[in-house]
Protein backbone atom coordinates (compact mmCIF):
# COMPACT_ATOMS: atom_id res chain seq x y z
CA UNK A 1 0.00 0.00 0.00
CA UNK A 2 3.14 2.51 0.95
CA UNK A 3 4.69 1.29 -2.06
CA UNK A 4 1.77 1.92 -4.53
CA UNK A 5 1.05 5.45 -2.56
CA UNK A 6 5.29 6.17 -3.39
CA UNK A 7 4.92 5.14 -6.62
CA UNK A 8 2.05 7.11 -7.35
CA UNK A 9 3.82 10.34 -5.76
CA UNK A 10 6.40 9.98 -8.15
CA UNK A 11 4.12 9.92 -11.21
CA UNK A 12 2.53 12.66 -10.31
CA UNK A 13 5.57 14.33 -9.25
CA UNK A 14 7.43 13.72 -13.25
CA UNK A 15 3.53 14.73 -14.21
CA UNK A 16 4.11 17.88 -12.83
CA UNK A 17 7.47 18.58 -13.89
CA UNK A 18 6.74 18.09 -17.28
CA UNK A 19 4.06 20.52 -17.02
CA UNK A 20 6.10 23.03 -15.80
CA UNK A 21 8.98 22.16 -17.87
CA UNK A 22 6.73 22.36 -20.97
CA UNK A 23 5.37 25.91 -19.69
CA UNK A 24 9.12 27.36 -19.44
CA UNK A 25 9.62 25.75 -22.80
CA UNK A 26 6.70 25.81 -24.98
CA UNK A 27 5.24 24.46 -27.72
CA UNK A 28 7.69 24.18 -29.90
CA UNK A 29 9.77 21.91 -28.00
CA UNK A 30 7.41 20.17 -26.05
CA UNK A 31 3.42 19.42 -25.85
CA UNK A 32 2.06 19.23 -22.56
CA UNK A 33 0.97 16.02 -20.98
CA UNK A 34 -2.76 16.16 -21.88
CA UNK A 35 -1.76 17.17 -25.04
CA UNK A 36 0.36 14.11 -25.72
CA UNK A 37 -2.11 11.79 -23.91
CA UNK A 38 -4.92 13.39 -26.33
CA UNK A 39 -2.29 12.21 -29.44
CA UNK A 40 -1.52 9.01 -28.16
CA UNK A 41 -5.50 8.19 -27.57
CA UNK A 42 -5.42 9.35 -31.50
CA UNK A 43 -2.60 7.52 -32.89
CA UNK A 44 -3.85 4.14 -31.21
CA UNK A 45 -7.20 4.53 -33.00
CA UNK A 46 -5.66 4.84 -36.40
CA UNK A 47 -5.30 2.28 -38.57
CA UNK A 48 -1.52 4.00 -40.08
CA UNK A 49 -0.24 3.65 -37.05
CA UNK A 50 -1.00 -0.16 -36.50
CA UNK A 51 0.42 -0.94 -40.06
CA UNK A 52 3.50 0.83 -39.03
CA UNK A 53 3.53 -1.49 -35.33
CA UNK A 54 3.06 -4.38 -37.89
CA UNK A 55 6.03 -2.86 -40.07
CA UNK A 56 8.24 -2.65 -36.98
CA UNK A 57 7.42 -5.98 -35.31
CA UNK A 58 8.18 -7.91 -38.21
CA UNK A 59 11.68 -6.55 -38.92
CA UNK A 60 12.04 -6.70 -34.36
CA UNK A 61 11.30 -10.66 -34.48
CA UNK A 62 13.30 -11.14 -37.34
CA UNK A 63 16.21 -9.53 -35.71
CA UNK A 64 15.45 -11.28 -32.04
CA UNK A 65 15.34 -14.76 -33.69
CA UNK A 66 18.69 -14.01 -35.80
CA UNK A 67 20.65 -12.34 -32.57
CA UNK A 68 19.47 -15.15 -30.53
CA UNK A 69 19.93 -17.76 -32.76
CA UNK A 70 23.16 -16.79 -33.93
CA UNK A 71 24.46 -15.78 -30.68
CA UNK A 72 23.81 -18.53 -28.87
CA UNK A 73 25.86 -20.91 -31.74
CA UNK A 74 28.26 -18.55 -31.53
CA UNK A 75 29.03 -18.19 -27.39
CA UNK A 76 28.51 -21.59 -26.96
CA UNK A 77 30.91 -22.50 -29.82
CA UNK A 78 33.66 -20.21 -27.92
CA UNK A 79 32.48 -20.79 -24.65
CA UNK A 80 33.84 -24.70 -25.26
CA UNK A 81 37.16 -23.69 -25.73
CA UNK A 82 39.30 -21.91 -23.42
CA UNK A 83 41.44 -20.82 -25.54
CA UNK A 84 39.05 -19.61 -28.13
CA UNK A 85 37.29 -17.19 -25.25
CA UNK A 86 40.09 -16.18 -24.17
CA UNK A 87 41.29 -14.77 -28.40
CA UNK A 88 37.55 -13.43 -28.54
CA UNK A 89 37.24 -11.80 -25.69
CA UNK A 90 38.85 -8.56 -26.02
CA UNK A 91 37.63 -8.46 -29.92
CA UNK A 92 33.99 -8.99 -28.80
CA UNK A 93 34.26 -6.46 -25.83
CA UNK A 94 35.78 -4.12 -28.65
CA UNK A 95 33.03 -4.90 -31.37
CA UNK A 96 30.08 -4.67 -28.95
CA UNK A 97 31.34 -0.94 -28.05
CA UNK A 98 31.01 0.41 -31.20
CA UNK A 99 28.80 2.79 -32.03
CA UNK A 100 27.02 0.88 -34.77
CA UNK A 101 25.10 3.50 -36.17
CA UNK A 102 28.26 4.62 -38.00
CA UNK A 103 27.72 1.10 -40.03
CA UNK A 104 24.30 2.46 -41.42
CA UNK A 105 25.74 3.45 -44.45
CA UNK A 106 27.46 0.34 -45.37
CA UNK A 107 24.29 -1.82 -44.35
CA UNK A 108 22.08 0.22 -46.49
CA UNK A 109 24.62 -0.25 -49.43
CA UNK A 110 24.55 -3.75 -48.84
CA UNK A 111 21.32 -4.26 -48.26
CA UNK A 112 19.40 -1.41 -49.62
CA UNK A 113 16.62 0.56 -48.19
CA UNK A 114 13.90 -1.94 -46.99
CA UNK A 115 13.08 -4.78 -44.45
CA UNK A 116 16.57 -6.27 -44.91
CA UNK A 117 18.70 -3.33 -43.72
CA UNK A 118 16.31 -2.83 -40.37
CA UNK A 119 16.53 -6.74 -39.44
CA UNK A 120 20.61 -6.44 -40.21
CA UNK A 121 20.52 -3.49 -38.19
CA UNK A 122 18.69 -4.87 -35.32
CA UNK A 123 20.99 -8.10 -35.52
CA UNK A 124 23.85 -6.05 -35.08
CA UNK A 125 22.80 -4.19 -32.19
CA UNK A 126 21.26 -7.55 -30.34
CA UNK A 127 23.85 -10.40 -31.10
CA UNK A 128 26.71 -9.53 -29.34
CA UNK A 129 25.41 -9.25 -25.74
CA UNK A 130 24.45 -12.96 -26.48
CA UNK A 131 27.31 -14.25 -28.13
CA UNK A 132 29.32 -12.72 -24.89
CA UNK A 133 26.95 -13.62 -21.98
CA UNK A 134 26.62 -16.76 -23.27
CA UNK A 135 30.51 -17.52 -23.63
CA UNK A 136 30.78 -16.15 -20.15
CA UNK A 137 28.12 -18.95 -19.01
CA UNK A 138 29.23 -21.50 -20.97
CA UNK A 139 32.90 -21.04 -19.46
CA UNK A 140 31.94 -20.56 -16.08
CA UNK A 141 30.38 -23.73 -15.65
CA UNK A 142 32.23 -26.22 -12.68
CA UNK A 143 34.65 -28.60 -14.61
CA UNK A 144 33.22 -31.15 -12.40
CA UNK A 145 30.10 -30.85 -14.24
CA UNK A 146 31.65 -31.30 -17.59
CA UNK A 147 33.61 -34.34 -16.42
CA UNK A 148 30.46 -35.86 -15.23
CA UNK A 149 28.78 -35.57 -18.67
CA UNK A 150 32.51 -37.06 -19.80
CA UNK A 151 32.73 -39.87 -17.46
CA UNK A 152 28.68 -41.26 -18.92
CA UNK A 153 29.59 -40.62 -21.79
CA UNK A 154 27.16 -38.23 -23.25
CA UNK A 155 27.51 -37.40 -26.99
CA UNK A 156 28.40 -33.82 -27.61
CA UNK A 157 24.73 -33.01 -28.34
CA UNK A 158 23.47 -34.36 -25.14
CA UNK A 159 26.23 -32.93 -23.38
CA UNK A 160 24.94 -29.53 -24.95
CA UNK A 161 21.25 -30.07 -24.35
CA UNK A 162 21.16 -31.63 -20.95
CA UNK A 163 23.84 -30.10 -19.18
CA UNK A 164 26.13 -27.02 -20.91
CA UNK A 165 22.48 -24.92 -21.58
CA UNK A 166 20.88 -25.80 -18.54
CA UNK A 167 24.03 -24.80 -16.08
CA UNK A 168 24.61 -21.96 -18.64
CA UNK A 169 20.65 -20.73 -18.46
CA UNK A 170 20.86 -17.88 -16.08
CA UNK A 171 23.57 -15.90 -17.94
CA UNK A 172 22.11 -16.89 -21.42
CA UNK A 173 18.91 -15.40 -19.98
CA UNK A 174 20.61 -12.32 -18.90
CA UNK A 175 22.25 -11.95 -22.28
CA UNK A 176 19.24 -12.55 -24.33
CA UNK A 177 17.60 -9.81 -21.97
CA UNK A 178 19.85 -7.32 -23.09
CA UNK A 179 19.90 -8.75 -26.69
CA UNK A 180 16.25 -8.57 -27.29
CA UNK A 181 15.72 -4.92 -25.82
CA UNK A 182 19.20 -3.95 -28.18
CA UNK A 183 17.37 -5.54 -30.61
CA UNK A 184 14.28 -3.31 -30.51
CA UNK A 185 16.88 -0.59 -30.43
CA UNK A 186 18.61 -1.25 -33.48
CA UNK A 187 15.91 -1.99 -35.92
CA UNK A 188 13.73 1.50 -34.77
CA UNK A 189 17.42 3.05 -35.77
CA UNK A 190 17.35 1.10 -38.63
CA UNK A 191 13.85 2.48 -39.51
CA UNK A 192 14.80 6.31 -38.66
CA UNK A 193 17.41 5.56 -41.71
CA UNK A 194 16.63 3.14 -43.90
CA UNK A 195 12.66 2.53 -44.47
CA UNK A 196 9.61 3.74 -45.52
CA UNK A 197 7.47 2.59 -42.75
CA UNK A 198 7.95 1.39 -38.92
CA UNK A 199 7.66 3.22 -36.23
CA UNK A 200 11.15 4.42 -36.15
CA UNK A 201 9.83 5.74 -39.63
CA UNK A 202 7.02 7.45 -38.32
CA UNK A 203 8.99 9.00 -35.55
CA UNK A 204 11.29 11.24 -38.06
CA UNK A 205 8.32 12.05 -40.01
CA UNK A 206 6.53 13.31 -37.23
CA UNK A 207 10.44 15.01 -36.20
CA UNK A 208 10.53 16.29 -39.94
CA UNK A 209 6.91 17.91 -39.76
CA UNK A 210 7.62 19.31 -36.42
CA UNK A 211 4.90 17.49 -35.23
CA UNK A 212 5.21 17.61 -31.87
CA UNK A 213 2.35 16.03 -30.12
CA UNK A 214 3.09 12.69 -32.47
CA UNK A 215 6.57 12.89 -31.67
CA UNK A 216 5.85 12.84 -27.74
CA UNK A 217 3.50 10.80 -28.49
CA UNK A 218 5.36 7.31 -30.14
CA UNK A 219 7.94 8.45 -27.75
CA UNK A 220 5.79 7.75 -24.56
CA UNK A 221 4.20 5.09 -26.05
CA UNK A 222 8.09 3.46 -27.12
CA UNK A 223 9.06 4.54 -23.24
CA UNK A 224 6.25 2.34 -21.90
CA UNK A 225 6.53 -0.84 -24.21
CA UNK A 226 10.11 -0.95 -23.24
CA UNK A 227 9.78 -0.34 -19.82
CA UNK A 228 6.94 -2.98 -19.43
CA UNK A 229 8.71 -5.26 -21.87
CA UNK A 230 12.17 -4.58 -19.95
CA UNK A 231 10.34 -5.13 -15.94
CA UNK A 232 9.12 -8.51 -17.67
CA UNK A 233 12.46 -10.15 -18.68
CA UNK A 234 13.83 -8.52 -15.49
CA UNK A 235 11.85 -10.25 -13.33
CA UNK A 236 12.46 -13.81 -15.40
CA UNK A 237 15.87 -13.17 -15.12
CA UNK A 238 16.32 -12.27 -11.37
CA UNK A 239 14.17 -15.57 -10.68
CA UNK A 240 16.38 -17.75 -12.37
CA UNK A 241 19.79 -16.04 -10.95
CA UNK A 242 18.10 -16.72 -7.65
CA UNK A 243 17.09 -20.04 -8.08
CA UNK A 244 20.75 -21.22 -9.23
CA UNK B 1 53.78 -12.28 -27.75
CA UNK B 2 51.49 -14.81 -26.22
CA UNK B 3 50.04 -17.79 -28.15
CA UNK B 4 46.70 -16.16 -27.54
CA UNK B 5 47.94 -12.58 -28.68
CA UNK B 6 49.60 -14.58 -31.66
CA UNK B 7 46.19 -15.89 -32.58
CA UNK B 8 43.88 -13.03 -31.91
CA UNK B 9 46.60 -10.66 -34.54
CA UNK B 10 45.98 -13.02 -37.15
CA UNK B 11 42.67 -13.53 -36.99
CA UNK B 12 42.08 -9.52 -36.83
CA UNK B 13 44.45 -9.28 -39.55
CA UNK B 14 43.12 -12.84 -41.58
CA UNK B 15 39.66 -10.71 -41.62
CA UNK B 16 41.00 -7.46 -42.60
CA UNK B 17 42.88 -9.54 -45.64
CA UNK B 18 39.74 -11.43 -46.38
CA UNK B 19 37.55 -8.49 -47.00
CA UNK B 20 40.69 -6.83 -48.93
CA UNK B 21 40.36 -9.56 -51.77
CA UNK B 22 36.79 -9.46 -51.69
CA UNK B 23 37.16 -6.32 -52.40
CA UNK B 24 40.01 -6.23 -55.18
CA UNK B 25 38.55 -9.40 -56.71
CA UNK B 26 34.92 -7.67 -57.09
CA UNK B 27 33.12 -10.05 -54.91
CA UNK B 28 31.95 -7.13 -53.04
CA UNK B 29 30.89 -4.35 -55.07
CA UNK B 30 33.30 -1.02 -55.22
CA UNK B 31 29.99 1.26 -54.98
CA UNK B 32 29.42 -0.74 -51.88
CA UNK B 33 32.62 -1.37 -49.75
CA UNK B 34 36.08 0.22 -50.60
CA UNK B 35 39.23 -2.67 -50.00
CA UNK B 36 40.51 -1.53 -46.03
CA UNK B 37 43.75 -0.56 -47.52
CA UNK B 38 42.18 2.00 -49.63
CA UNK B 39 40.30 2.93 -46.63
CA UNK B 40 43.28 3.58 -44.10
CA UNK B 41 44.69 5.93 -47.41
CA UNK B 42 41.46 7.64 -47.68
CA UNK B 43 41.53 8.02 -43.22
CA UNK B 44 45.37 9.38 -43.62
CA UNK B 45 44.61 12.60 -46.33
CA UNK B 46 41.69 13.20 -43.93
CA UNK B 47 43.45 13.76 -41.04
CA UNK B 48 45.36 16.02 -43.14
CA UNK B 49 42.58 17.63 -43.81
CA UNK B 50 40.94 21.28 -41.63
CA UNK B 51 37.53 20.65 -41.66
CA UNK B 52 38.04 17.38 -40.59
CA UNK B 53 39.87 17.91 -37.55
CA UNK B 54 37.48 20.39 -36.96
CA UNK B 55 34.95 17.78 -37.07
CA UNK B 56 37.04 15.55 -35.22
CA UNK B 57 37.89 18.48 -32.33
CA UNK B 58 33.88 18.97 -32.28
CA UNK B 59 33.14 15.63 -31.96
CA UNK B 60 35.90 15.05 -29.02
CA UNK B 61 35.13 17.72 -26.78
CA UNK B 62 31.60 17.10 -27.25
CA UNK B 63 31.86 13.41 -26.13
CA UNK B 64 34.16 14.48 -23.40
CA UNK B 65 31.63 16.96 -21.85
CA UNK B 66 28.94 14.10 -21.91
CA UNK B 67 31.02 11.70 -20.39
CA UNK B 68 32.28 14.01 -17.47
CA UNK B 69 28.59 15.57 -17.06
CA UNK B 70 27.26 11.79 -16.79
CA UNK B 71 29.81 10.37 -14.84
CA UNK B 72 29.56 13.22 -11.99
CA UNK B 73 25.40 13.68 -12.10
CA UNK B 74 25.44 9.62 -11.86
CA UNK B 75 27.64 9.36 -8.98
CA UNK B 76 25.76 11.84 -6.91
CA UNK B 77 22.31 10.48 -7.92
CA UNK B 78 23.83 6.92 -7.45
CA UNK B 79 25.00 8.50 -3.41
CA UNK B 80 21.59 10.33 -3.47
CA UNK B 81 19.39 7.02 -4.31
CA UNK B 82 21.53 5.43 -1.41
CA UNK B 83 20.61 7.61 1.08
CA UNK B 84 16.84 7.39 0.63
CA UNK B 85 15.71 4.25 0.26
CA UNK B 86 12.40 5.09 -0.24
CA UNK B 87 13.31 7.07 -3.43
CA UNK B 88 15.60 4.35 -4.41
CA UNK B 89 12.78 1.44 -4.26
CA UNK B 90 10.45 3.91 -6.64
CA UNK B 91 12.75 4.34 -9.35
CA UNK B 92 14.47 1.35 -9.32
CA UNK B 93 12.24 -0.92 -11.98
CA UNK B 94 13.21 2.67 -14.19
CA UNK B 95 16.73 2.08 -13.61
CA UNK B 96 16.55 -1.61 -14.48
CA UNK B 97 14.47 -1.21 -17.82
CA UNK B 98 16.24 1.99 -19.15
CA UNK B 99 18.28 1.09 -21.41
CA UNK B 100 15.95 -0.94 -23.04
CA UNK B 101 14.49 2.39 -24.16
CA UNK B 102 15.67 3.96 -27.41
CA UNK B 103 17.33 7.22 -25.55
CA UNK B 104 17.91 8.73 -28.76
CA UNK B 105 14.29 9.12 -29.59
CA UNK B 106 14.27 12.58 -27.18
CA UNK B 107 16.83 13.55 -29.67
CA UNK B 108 14.08 15.80 -31.18
CA UNK B 109 12.54 17.10 -28.11
CA UNK B 110 16.21 17.93 -26.86
CA UNK B 111 17.24 20.09 -30.08
CA UNK B 112 13.61 21.90 -29.68
CA UNK B 113 14.80 22.83 -26.36
CA UNK B 114 18.28 23.69 -26.32
CA UNK B 115 18.44 24.84 -30.02
CA UNK B 116 20.41 23.24 -33.02
CA UNK B 117 24.05 23.57 -32.13
CA UNK B 118 26.12 21.36 -29.57
CA UNK B 119 24.49 21.30 -26.39
CA UNK B 120 21.60 18.62 -27.47
CA UNK B 121 24.94 16.45 -28.30
CA UNK B 122 26.18 16.92 -25.01
CA UNK B 123 22.54 16.11 -23.29
CA UNK B 124 21.80 12.93 -25.17
CA UNK B 125 25.62 11.23 -24.77
CA UNK B 126 25.43 12.62 -21.11
CA UNK B 127 21.67 10.79 -20.81
CA UNK B 128 23.05 8.06 -22.48
CA UNK B 129 25.40 7.78 -19.74
CA UNK B 130 24.58 8.90 -16.49
CA UNK B 131 22.43 5.71 -15.81
CA UNK B 132 24.92 3.28 -15.73
CA UNK B 133 26.95 5.48 -13.74
CA UNK B 134 24.26 5.30 -10.70
CA UNK B 135 23.57 1.78 -11.27
CA UNK B 136 26.86 1.24 -10.49
CA UNK B 137 27.70 3.42 -7.73
CA UNK B 138 24.50 1.38 -6.12
CA UNK B 139 26.18 -1.54 -6.89
CA UNK B 140 29.71 -0.28 -5.51
CA UNK B 141 27.95 0.94 -1.81
CA UNK B 142 25.94 -1.53 -1.68
CA UNK B 143 28.55 -3.66 -1.56
CA UNK B 144 30.42 -2.23 1.14
CA UNK B 145 31.33 -4.52 4.07
CA UNK B 146 29.38 -3.87 6.94
CA UNK B 147 32.19 -4.44 9.27
CA UNK B 148 33.92 -1.64 7.20
CA UNK B 149 31.45 0.97 8.07
CA UNK B 150 31.27 -0.75 12.01
CA UNK B 151 35.47 -0.52 12.39
CA UNK B 152 35.06 3.27 10.98
CA UNK B 153 32.31 4.29 13.70
CA UNK B 154 34.43 2.19 16.24
CA UNK B 155 37.56 4.75 15.52
CA UNK B 156 34.96 7.79 15.37
CA UNK B 157 35.61 8.86 12.22
CA UNK B 158 33.68 11.45 11.26
CA UNK B 159 30.23 10.82 8.19
CA UNK B 160 33.12 12.96 6.47
CA UNK B 161 36.31 10.99 6.78
CA UNK B 162 34.23 7.85 6.17
CA UNK B 163 32.80 8.39 3.11
CA UNK B 164 36.39 9.45 1.57
CA UNK B 165 38.18 6.96 3.58
CA UNK B 166 36.57 4.22 3.75
CA UNK B 167 33.54 3.87 1.85
CA UNK B 168 35.24 5.67 -1.86
CA UNK B 169 37.86 3.31 -1.38
CA UNK B 170 35.50 0.18 -1.21
CA UNK B 171 33.34 1.65 -3.99
CA UNK B 172 36.22 1.52 -6.44
CA UNK B 173 36.19 -1.10 -8.06
CA UNK B 174 32.70 -0.76 -9.31
CA UNK B 175 32.97 2.98 -10.12
CA UNK B 176 35.62 2.09 -12.31
CA UNK B 177 33.03 -0.24 -14.36
CA UNK B 178 30.68 2.95 -14.15
CA UNK B 179 32.78 5.45 -15.68
CA UNK B 180 34.03 2.69 -18.09
CA UNK B 181 30.02 1.85 -19.33
CA UNK B 182 29.46 5.52 -19.21
CA UNK B 183 32.20 6.54 -21.69
CA UNK B 184 31.11 3.96 -24.25
CA UNK B 185 27.44 4.66 -24.22
CA UNK B 186 28.06 8.54 -23.97
CA UNK B 187 30.15 7.87 -27.24
CA UNK B 188 27.40 5.98 -29.12
CA UNK B 189 24.41 9.02 -27.78
CA UNK B 190 27.22 11.51 -29.20
CA UNK B 191 27.71 10.19 -32.30
CA UNK B 192 24.25 8.81 -33.14
CA UNK B 193 22.86 12.27 -32.43
CA UNK B 194 25.35 13.70 -34.98
CA UNK B 195 24.13 11.11 -37.68
CA UNK B 196 20.67 11.74 -36.93
CA UNK B 197 19.92 16.02 -36.81
CA UNK B 198 23.35 17.35 -36.69
CA UNK B 199 24.71 20.89 -37.39
CA UNK B 200 28.41 19.80 -37.43
CA UNK B 201 31.09 16.66 -36.06
CA UNK B 202 32.43 13.59 -37.98
CA UNK B 203 28.70 11.84 -37.54
CA UNK B 204 27.79 14.50 -39.79
CA UNK B 205 30.52 14.44 -41.96
CA UNK B 206 30.27 10.51 -42.91
CA UNK B 207 26.33 11.27 -43.48
CA UNK B 208 27.01 14.43 -45.92
CA UNK B 209 29.63 11.71 -48.26
CA UNK B 210 26.76 9.02 -47.88
CA UNK B 211 24.47 11.15 -49.43
CA UNK B 212 27.34 12.48 -51.81
CA UNK B 213 27.95 8.82 -52.63
CA UNK B 214 31.95 10.02 -51.68
CA UNK B 215 33.24 6.00 -50.53
CA UNK B 216 36.44 7.23 -49.81
CA UNK B 217 35.51 9.78 -47.68
CA UNK B 218 32.78 7.85 -45.96
CA UNK B 219 34.83 4.79 -45.49
CA UNK B 220 38.19 6.79 -44.40
CA UNK B 221 35.94 8.63 -41.41
CA UNK B 222 34.44 5.46 -40.35
CA UNK B 223 37.73 4.17 -39.96
CA UNK B 224 39.50 6.85 -38.17
CA UNK B 225 35.83 6.90 -35.50
CA UNK B 226 36.07 2.98 -35.81
CA UNK B 227 39.73 3.20 -34.80
CA UNK B 228 39.50 6.00 -32.28
CA UNK B 229 36.49 4.62 -30.42
CA UNK B 230 38.21 1.35 -29.90
CA UNK B 231 41.30 2.31 -28.71
CA UNK B 232 39.27 4.30 -26.00
CA UNK B 233 37.66 1.63 -25.19
CA UNK B 234 40.59 -0.82 -24.99
CA UNK B 235 42.04 1.41 -22.62
CA UNK B 236 39.32 1.87 -20.30
CA UNK B 237 38.64 -1.92 -20.46
CA UNK B 238 42.77 -2.28 -19.63
CA UNK B 239 42.37 0.05 -16.88
CA UNK B 240 39.27 -1.22 -15.18
CA UNK B 241 41.27 -4.70 -15.28
CA UNK B 242 44.07 -3.58 -13.44
CA UNK B 243 41.83 -1.69 -10.89
CA UNK B 244 39.89 -4.80 -10.46
CA UNK B 245 42.98 -6.78 -10.08
CA UNK B 246 44.73 -4.23 -7.69
CA UNK B 247 41.30 -4.56 -5.49
CA UNK B 248 42.02 -8.65 -5.66
CA UNK B 249 38.48 -9.40 -7.72
CA UNK B 250 40.64 -11.01 -10.53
Amino acid sequence: MNRRFDGALFTLAVLLLWELLYRVVGSAGLSSPLTTFAAVVHLLSSGAFWKNVSATADAFALAVVFSLAGGLAIGLLLGLSRFAGDVFDPILNALTAIPKITLYPVILLFFGLGMEAKVAFGTIHGIFPVIILTMNGVRNISPVVRKAARAMRLTPAQTIRTVLLPAALPEIVSGMRIGVSLALLGTLIGELFASDRGIGFMLIQSVEHSDVPTTMAITVLLFAVAVVGGMAMLRVDRRLHQGG
Amino acid sequence: MSRVGVTRAAIVIGAIGVIEVCCRTGVINHLTMIPPSAMFVAAWHLLGMGAIQRDLLFTVTNTAAAIVIAVIAGFVAGVILNAVPRLRRIVDPLLAAYYAVPTFIFYPLLVAMLGLNRAPLIAIGAVLGVVAMTVNTLAGLDRIPRVYLRTAAAMRMSRIATALLVQLPAATPHLVTGVKLAVSYSIVGTIAGEFILSVAGLGRAMSLAYNNLDNATMYGLMLILIVTVTLINLGIYEWERAVHRRWGLR
